[in-house]
């Protein structure tokens, strides 16, 4: 694809952008319901947490294959900036899935401070995934 | 087994790895059991026996008795009736069904424990069965009464025959001897059935015949639905028979699954399945006389004041109020059966105390319960270690069998126990 001047404003391929946002909007919504829960103990928000913390797991895994093989055929990419865009993403869905176990138990053990703190994990390592692949790159964007 | 299977095997294993038993800890008998440190896993420790064919093998009972198979093709016998003529009833069925999934977990769990039950549909009905020659084979079963809602608890009091539907206590006129009640029953109360997480509604009559005893187990595993659904559950109701007005005698007794009068006091005891995911060895289940105005601790506490802290907010004026349970009978056996030996029992070792069928665990990898034990008793209280009664219920990793309800039949001195994983009723009797 032809880029002006060396810069490319899509850097993700749409379809892997979308996961991703997925991924940042539901661990950031299970971050926020788990507050919630952990204010008010209504079991309904860790019900959310749950759900949203699953959801963050299954879109988030779809970008982190892709990330996987974008990091091994970096193409154009720089493999550096690759190799960091996987990182912040297996970061994020790692934590994403210990957190969903975490979430399955009950009540209160459903999110505690383990609970807590992981989903600020995941939502800080989906902000950080964000704004390594939605950045403005030079030619050599991370991947298509 | 693939790559694929080995690979998830191996994970759960290691998320499981710190949930593990320590052998030769001894979780029964009266007195306070070991309570090791509670352990909050990420997965819980879990092992379903899926079910093997019996293939020609039976329960064993102790040297000196006989099991046959009373009656076969049952559809999910739970709990067991003896009447005064000697016919024998079995209420048939599977409630919970409308017990909304409110996480992943709710539907990944429901499918793992689906493996170790039975594919039979309960059959919403309570069966007879007459084994009028004694030969340990039911030459008669037939339908009582059908349609049914997930019906447990039975009893029958002077020409009324009562059952705990999964929603409501039916009472129907019944002469013994009869085959066929067609008639509706009468309601004498609705019971709690919101949710109904769990739906088994335990029945017994007193010894003077005038008031009915409901178990009503809670709504949830340690209050992970919200506490405003366990309302009159975890509890046991003292219901008029006369006039069906209620009262609740026990609180925080997490499940009753069974009732019966203890024939020495006519004292009330219940068996009671107790929390899980708090480890392999917490918290034992128990047998416990229901002590009026009693509160066990459910779900702020266990034997006695052993704080949970999944609850919130958390209540210390009620764990300081939480009463000790009489027998522990080890943790997850799941006892979902109690009956008391009377007029002498089987004689010699098995003369006074109580038989208690367990369903079996799912929740430590050392499968336990899956038998039927025998609780000593003296002067109305336990008196000694439960001792293994009927067992071969087990094939390795397997489950043959999962006993239920049981009943003593002091006139024709027989046990029959319930499995709901064979559909079978057993009945165990002296050797000629």
């Amino acid at each position: 694809m032809p880029a002006s001047r060396g810069i490319r404003a899509t850097p993700l391929h749409p379809l892997h952008a979308i996961f991703l946002a997925f991924a940042l909007a539901l661990f950031s919504s299970g971050l926020a319901s788990d507050v919630a829960y952990l204010k008010s103990a209504a079991i309904q928000w860790t019900n959310f947490s749950a759900w949203l913390i699953a959801g963050g797991c299954l879109f988030g895994g779809l970008a982190l294959a892709w990330a996987i093989v974008a990091a091994v055929f970096p193409g154009r990419a720089t493999r550096g900036r690759a190799l960091a865009y996987l990182a912040a993403v297996a970061v994020m869905w790692i934590a994403g899935l210990v957190n969903s176990f975490q979430h399955s138990q009950d009540a209160w053990a459903s999110v505690g401070t383990v609970g807590l703190v992981l989903s600020i994990i995941s939502t800080l390592a989906a902000l950080i995934a964000a704004v390594v692949g939605y950045s403005e790159q030079r030619a050599e964007g991370i991947t298509r | 087994m693939n790559r694929r299977w080995l690979l998830l095997a191996a994970a759960a294993a290691a998320l499981q790895a710190c949930g593990r038993s320590e052998p030769g800890l001894d979780q029964t008998g009266s007195g306070k059991p070991p309570l090791p440190e509670q352990q909050h896993t990420l997965l819980p420790p879990m092992k379903i026996a899926t079910p093997a064919g019996w293939n020609g093998a039976m329960p064993t009972a102790p040297k000196g008795f006989t099991v046959t198979a009373l009656a076969t093709d049952l559809k999910i016998p739970r709990q067991l009736l003896v009447l005064p003529n000697g016919d024998i009833l079995v209420a048939e069925g599977a409630g919970g069904a409308t017990a909304p999934k409110m996480r992943p977990k709710d539907i990944i769990a429901g499918y793992i424990k689906a493996k170790g039950k039975t594919k039979v549909k309960g059959g919403n009905r309570v069966t007879l069965l007459r084994d009028a020659d004694g030969d340990g084979r039911a030459e008669l079963k037939t339908t009582l009464i059908e349609g049914l809602n997930a019906p447990y608890g039975l009893a029958f009091v002077d020409g009324q025959l009562y059952v705990a539907n999964q929603d409501a206590l039916l009472r129907f006129p019944y002469q013994p001897g009869q085959t066929r009640i067609t008639e509706k029953g009468v309601e004498v109360t609705k019971l709690p059935s919101r949710i109904n997480h769990h739906w088994t509604k335990s029945l017994t009559a007193s010894a003077d015949g005038t008031k009915l005893y409901v178990g009503i187990g809670s709504n949830s595993n340690v209050g992970e639905r919200g506490l405003d659904v366990e309302e009159e559950r975890a509890v046991v109701w003292e219901i008029d028979r006369l006039t069906g007005a209620r009262r609740t005698i026990a609180h925080g007794i997490r499940n009753p699954t069974a009732l019966a009068i203890e024939p020495r006091t006519n004292a009330l005891w219940a068996v009671v399945n107790e929390r899980d995911e708090l480890g392999p060895q917490l918290v034992p289940d128990y047998l416990t006389a229901v002590r009026d105005g009693a509160f066990y601790g459910w779900p702020y506490s266990y034997w006695g004041q052993n704080v949970d802290p999944r609850v919130r907010p958390q209540k210390p004026e009620m764990v300081a109020k939480a009463v000790v349970p009489d027998y522990a009978l080890g943790s997850h056996v799941a006892a979902l059966g109690v009956s008391f030996a009377r007029d002498g029992g089987f004689g010699g070792a098995f003369a006074e105390g109580a038989f208690v069928g367990e369903h079996g665990s799912w929740n430590r990898q050392d499968l336990s319960g899956y038998k039927v034990v025998w609780v000593p008793f003296a002067n109305g209280r336990p008196s000694g270690k439960p001792v293994d009664f009927v067992i071969g219920f087990l094939d390795g990793d397997h489950a043959r069998g999962r006993p239920v309800g049981v009943a003593f039949d002091p006139a024709k001195r027989i046990l029959l126990v319930a499995d709901d994983l064979s559909n079978t009723v057993w009945r165990v009797a002296p050797a000629r």
